[in-house]
Parts: C-alpha cells; structure tokens; sequence
C-alpha cells in the first residue's frame, strides 16, 4: 500500500524537462495577430533556431506587454500606433526612432515594419464608389447626398468622427452601426460608407474600395515586430532572418491572409507557410480544412495533450500535498476547521478569468505558472472536503480502539484512519481531476498551452470545428481520467473497505 | 495492581461518575455491572486514559496514568470492546499483529504468537487471512481477544466483550473465556449488564447506579447481604423466567 502510493505519487510529480534557449514569440487574440505570430514563429524556424514556441492568443495589448516586459515572451506583432497611444500614452505623431527612443528605457525595441498599415478607414463598394467617381476621402465632402454610417467606437472617439469631419469638411451627421453588420448593409445597397480596418477579411469578399487618406488623418498603424532588446544577441540567425520581413506584406495580402483564416477556415499554420513559400515557390498543400477528424489530430495534438496533462496532474499533485493535510487538519483542530472550509470554499467561487488576471499582475508574469497556481486552488476543495469528511466520519468506537492500542497520533493516522478513509480522499481526487480537466482550458488565455488553444482559437475565428478540435479531447481526457481512477480505487482501497471481497 | 482515588466524570450536565474509589487486585477477575449509563464504560475509558477524570487519578502499580506514561500503560493493558472493535481494512492477523509491527517485534517472533494466541481463543487457521466483514461475530470477537493479548498484557479490560452474540455462541464464548482467564491467570474487569455473565466468568462483582458504587461482593453477598434495596431489585430483575420454570 505504501509503494503503491509512493508511486502513484511519483508518477503526478514526473518532471517535465525544459531545456536550451527558446524563443518565445506571442499574439494577441484575433486573427492578424495569430497570423503575424506564426509568421515570426516559423520564419524563426526557418531560420534553424534550436526551439521555438508560439504562445497563440495570449489575451489583450495589456497582458502581452507585461509578458514581454516580465521576460515570459521574446517577441510579438504589434501595431506602432497602438505602441504609441495606448502602451506609451503619448499624442500626435511617432515615428519608429521616437517608438525606440521611447521603448528603450524599457528593455524593448520596435522594428521590421512589415509593410502594411492596420488603420480605421473610410470604405465602400467598389462598383458604388465608380459609380460617383470617388477614390478619396475628399471626395466624400461633393457628394452629400451619400448615406453614412459609423461604429459607435468611432463615432465617440476624439480623435476619431468628430476630428475627421471637421478635418475634410464632411457634410454628414452619420449614426451609429453595429460593425458586424456593416458589410451586409453596404452590400445591400442600404448605406454607401462605413468605417473599416484597412485589412479587414471581408474588403474583398464584400469588393470593398478603402478610400484614399489624401490629407494623412488617420494615425499609422504599421505592423511592426516589438521584441526585447536582447532578442537579437541572443537569436542571431533568427534576427537576421526576420529582418528579410520587412516591407514584405502589403495590405491586401494581410487581408487576403484574414479572409483565409476567418472566411475558409484554413489553419493559420498553413496560412503562413504558404505565405512564407510563395517567394520561394514551393507552394504547401494547404487547402481549406474544415474537417473535423484532421482538425482533432492535427500536428498540434500531442503537445497540446502534453501541456493539458501537465496542466492537470502537476496542480493535482500540489493539491493532493497540500490538500490531504489540511482536511486531516480541519477534522483535528476544531479551532482551524471553519477557517480551512471556507478558505477553500471562497476560492471555489472565484471566477476563473478573475483569478487569473490578478495571479497575473501579482506575479507579474503569464504562461504555465499563474495557470497551475489557479487549477491548484481550484482542485483544493474537493480534495480537502472529501479528506476531511472521510476522517471525521470513521466510526468513534474505531478511533478509540486504535488509540486504546497505544499507537501514537501519527502511527493511528498512517496505519487506520487514513487507509479508512481512503475512500473518501481518492473520491475527492477524482472530482479534482475530472473538474481540472475542463478548468484547465482556460489556460490557454493565458499562454498555458492545452487544449484551449484551440478553443481559444475558435473563438476568434467563430469557428466553432476549431472549438470542437479543443473541447472533445478535453471531454475524453475527463473521461478517460474518471476511468483511470475507478482502477486506481480498485488498488488504492484496502480490499477489506470494498463492497464484497473474494473470500 | 490498578487503583481508581476519588475519580469523577460529567459530561456537559450529565454526571457520568460520582467520585469514585476503587482497587483491582492483581490476577483477580472482575465483573463491573449496573444499568446502562450507571459509569461502568465511562470507568474502563479512564482508566485506558482515552476520556481524563474531572477530578482524582488512576494509579497503575504505583504510576499515575499521565500524558507522558499512558502510551507504555496501554501497551501493557488489553482492551476488548463489543464486536471486536476490528479494523475493517485489516485481515484478522493484520489486526491481531498490528501493534506488534509497529513497535517492530520480529516477524518470526508475531507468526509464532499469532499461531499460539489462535489456538488460546480456538480460530481457525483459514479465519486469519480473513477480512473482518467475512468473519462470524464470534469469531470477530476472538480476534478482538487475540488483538489485546498479543503482547501478553499484565492486564485485560473487557467492554461488554458478548454483548452483540446470540445466546448460543455467547455461552459458549463464555465458558472459553472462564478457561482461558483460569488458564491465564491476568488481572482482568469486565463491563456487563448480565448478572449471571457477571457471576459465572467473575469472583468480585461491583454494582454500579448513576456513577456511584452501590455494593461490592460476591455473588454471595449481593443475594444474601444486600446493601441496599436496589440490589435485591437489579438482581430480580435479571431473573430468568426459563430457570425459574426449571
């Protein structure tokens, strides 16, 4: 019984081996960033580094910039003006020397503009736009007969409607539209203009002409590699390789490459190498891949079933160290038992997402760590629950005969209680597991890797295969799990505990 | 020899035990008997330290059971409680060889034991690989008796030891129990409610009411010499209707 458990314990805590130099490249979570990402990722690997890891979808500008501060990612696409704006919160206009001047200080550098620029634009149909002869925004203010429509965002924003209009002396009073419905309204005829970003998937499923910006309005966005200042020591081929980026990826070929991944469904992976192949000619057989068996095993399968089981049994593991003797604790100590259920019951009623934007902040760093530390908590409860109601439930008359034996506290608790309420503590250990299984695809907001990843990644794309591909192997890992477990009871329980016996 | 000075119990309100003087000599059997509630498990549980006394103490061969002593004078004292008390999780050689293992008597030394102590309370052999949900009641119980004598205590203390047998297994229990009490010659109290249980396996009986001795004696002086008049009450009580018709 001993060795079993011995075991049983090693084989939660088998190390996972981390090893040699990685450079690990990030994205935000919408499609041009997953896109730019596995460009960077793979023109790395092109490049032979030794490892590289794409951290996809890792959550909003704020996380990505204290995961590149805090040193957890290396590299990843950004926007200058978003740089600007927003992580530097500065005004007017910067150019790359004033983004590094200011980046600088901070470890970080912003370089490689790719060539194209992800900026709010005025757009309409093409046909709509020859039809009035306009090619400009300019050309909008001798037409006032036209209909526009803005999204709220853009109609509230300072710099946005209200600087715009008096900028080319528009001569609309425009009201609001839902963005998602501004392309079926446009196609129908039912308004003439909209505000876009000037790559935008559906520009040319829809054949949209994004309007000239003749007097430079609109602040740039070019996208732009934002890395650590020590990326380049550290990963020269790398670097150099990346350099070839720029310049490399015009507007339209950005929007062709969204519309790929939002409108047919291919995998970004392949999005990329056909991309990163065309200059040489060796066009992949990529295709559209809307199969959901191909997308359940794609290349990606192992490593994401990899980290989902780290995820799972090494919170697990610290839970069951941990969680065991705080139940043995909370039967004991009277004094200490409110105190243990309800610690453990509060953290239960964390939301998830909640929890770990603050284990974020507070450890200033994302990935696998803030992810096992919040499955930890949460595997808590039931583990420290069930130990603690398995131990106060054994017979008194059993107790006290174990105690009129002689046997010490700690020989009493090894040799009877615990085996009796074995039952119990690996009841508790199966809720644990089965419940970490599916908490643990949230990790994947954070950069944990698993099974939410591709979860995740169908969010983004609203595409619900790609969800699937993540939500039922976390379904059959539950499972299986559950299964495991009801074997493990079979050698973990004291033959004598069990409903009938041999004998 | 075990001595009981001036010791009392409540629980809450309840008083368990008035305080109470009393001695067990050493190699004499005897019976505590009364109604339930009157003390007699309440006095066996203090004297294995498992509850302390309010006031008073237990004195063991001029010891006073305290904190530091009371494990060494459990592994001197064998304990039997109704049903065996058995570990359900342990065969009935687990159980029996329990706390030999732990304070690491060798195993040659626990297999030669276990054999010798099977053949005392009459189990068979095919019995000690058994899980205590596969024994018969009596043959749990005689598990429960080779557990508190594994290490030859100087002393056995019985907890209504027969009370969950039927008639026919308890009288035979009770007739190996007088054997193999005679054959041990160990200081030995026994808690019944059973005055003819009482009589048959003990010397020295004391009447217990309500936490206080109401007489001390033998089965003699109880029926003759009746302290006070609920003796003669309790022991009408237990009258069999079958002997009587006899």
């Amino acid at each position: 019984m001993k060795i079993k458990t011995l075991w049983f314990l090693l084989l939660l805590f088998a190390p996972a081996a981390f090893a040699g130099a990685t450079l690990i490249v990030g994205s935000k979570r919408f499609t041009e960033s997953y896109i730019l990402g596995e460009i960077l990722a793979q023109t790395a690997m092109r490049a032979n580094e030794e490892k590289v890891v794409h951290k996809q979808g890792l959550g909003n500008t704020g996380i990505l910039f204290a995961a590149l501060q805090s040193g957890s990612i290396d590299i990843y696409p950004e926007y200058s003006g978003t740089i600007w704006f927003e992580l530097l919160k500065k005004n007017g206009a910067g150019d790359l020397a004033a983004l590094n001047l200011e980046l600088a200080p901070l470890g970080l550098g912003a370089a490689v503009p790719l060539g194209f620029d992800n900026t709010y634009a005025l757009a309409m149909l093409d046909v709509r736009a020859a039809q009035f002869g306009i090619s400009s925004i300019s050309g909008l203010a001798r037409k006032p007969e036209l209909k526009l429509r803005m999204s709220q965002e853009f109609l509230n924003r300072k710099d946005g409607w209200p600087l715009l209009k008096s900028a080319y002396a528009l001569p609309f009073e425009p009201l609001g539209l839902d963005h998602g419905l501004a392309y079926e309204a446009l196609a129908q005829g039912k308004i003439d203009v909209m505000d876009i970003y000037s790559t935008d998937a559906k520009i040319a499923k829809y054949g949209l002409r994004v309007l000239d910006d003749d007097k430079h309005f609109f602040p740039s966005y070019d996208a732009l590699v934002l890395y650590r200042l020590d990326v380049p020591g550290r990963f020269p081929k790398t670097w150099a390789e990346l350099q070839k980026l720029e310049g490399r990826i015009s507007e339209k070929q950005m929007a062709a490459m969204n519309a790929e991944a939002e409108l047919e469904g291919k995998p970004f992976s392949a999005i990329v190498a056909d991309f990163l192949a065309s200059e040489t000619g060796q066009q992949s057989a990529g295709g559209t891949n809307n199969n959901l068996l191909k997308l359940l095993f794609a290349a990606d399968f192992w490593r994401l079933t990899a980290e989902h089981l780290l995820l799972v049994f090494v919170s697990l593991g610290a839970a069951i160290v941990l969680g065991i003797p705080l139940g043995i604790c909370a039967a004991y100590m009277p004094a200490a038992r409110q105190m243990i259920l309800s610690a453990v019951g509060v953290i239960q009623t964390l939301p998830s997402l909640a929890l770990l934007a603050f284990l974020i902040s507070m450890l200033g760093t994302i990935g696998v760590i803030p992810a096992l530390i919040a499955l930890f908590l949460y595997a808590l409860l039931p583990i420290v629950r069930n130990a603690y109601s398995g131990i106060s439930d054994i017979q008194p008359s059993l107790k006290e005969a174990a105690q009129s034996l002689g046997l010490p506290f700690f020989a009493r608790l090894r040799l009877i209680e615990l085996p009796l309420a074995s039952r119990a503590i690996l009841a508790g250990i199966k809720t644990s597991a089965v419940i970490n299984v599916g908490t643990a695809t949230i990790a994947a907001f954070v950069g944990a890797g698993g099974y939410g990843e591709r979860i995740v990644r169908g969010l983004a794309l609203n595409d619900g295969a790609t969800m699937l591909a993540g939500a039922i192997p976390a379904a059959a890992l539950a499972l299986a799990l559950q299964g495991g477990f009801e074997l493990l009871d079979r050698w973990l329980i004291p033959a004598g505990l069990r409903e009938t016996t041999s004998a | 020899m075990i001595a009981l000075e001036n010791v009392s119990k409540t629980y809450g309100m309840q008083l368990a035990l008035a305080p109470i003087s009393l001695q067990f000599a050493t190699g004499k059997i005897t019976a505590l008997i009364g109604p339930s509630g009157c003390g007699k498990s309440t006095l066996l549980r203090l004297m294995l330290g498992l509850i302390e006394p309010d006031s008073g103490r237990v004195i063991f061969d001029g010891q006073v059971l305290s904190r530091e002593h009371v494990q060494r004078i459990r592994h001197a004292v064998g304990y039997v409680i109704q049903d065996g008390g058995l570990f359900p999780h342990l065969t009935a050689r687990e159980n029996a060889a329990l706390l030999a293992k732990f304070l690491q008597r060798g195993a040659r030394w626990v297999e030669d034991r276990i054999l010798q102590l099977a053949d005392l309370v009459k189990l068979p052999l095919a019995a000690l690989d058994r899980y205590p949900q596969d024994l018969s009641g009596g043959q749990r119980q005689r598990v429960g008796l080779m557990r508190a004598l594994m290490l030859d205590p100087e002393m056995l203390l019985l907890d209504e030891p027969l009370g969950a047998l039927d008639p026919i297994v308890r009288s035979e229990l009770q007739t190996e129990l007088k054997s193999i009490f005679t054959h041990l010659g160990k200081t030995v109290i026994l808690v019944t409610h059973d005055m003819n249980e009482a009589a048959y396996l003990a010397s020295d009986i004391v009447l217990l009411r309500e936490g206080r001795v109401v007489q001390r004696g033998t089965l003699n002086d109880l029926l003759h010499h009746p302290a006070e008049p609920y003796v003669k009450q309790f022991i009408q009580a237990q009258r069999s209707l079958v002997t009587e018709m006899l």
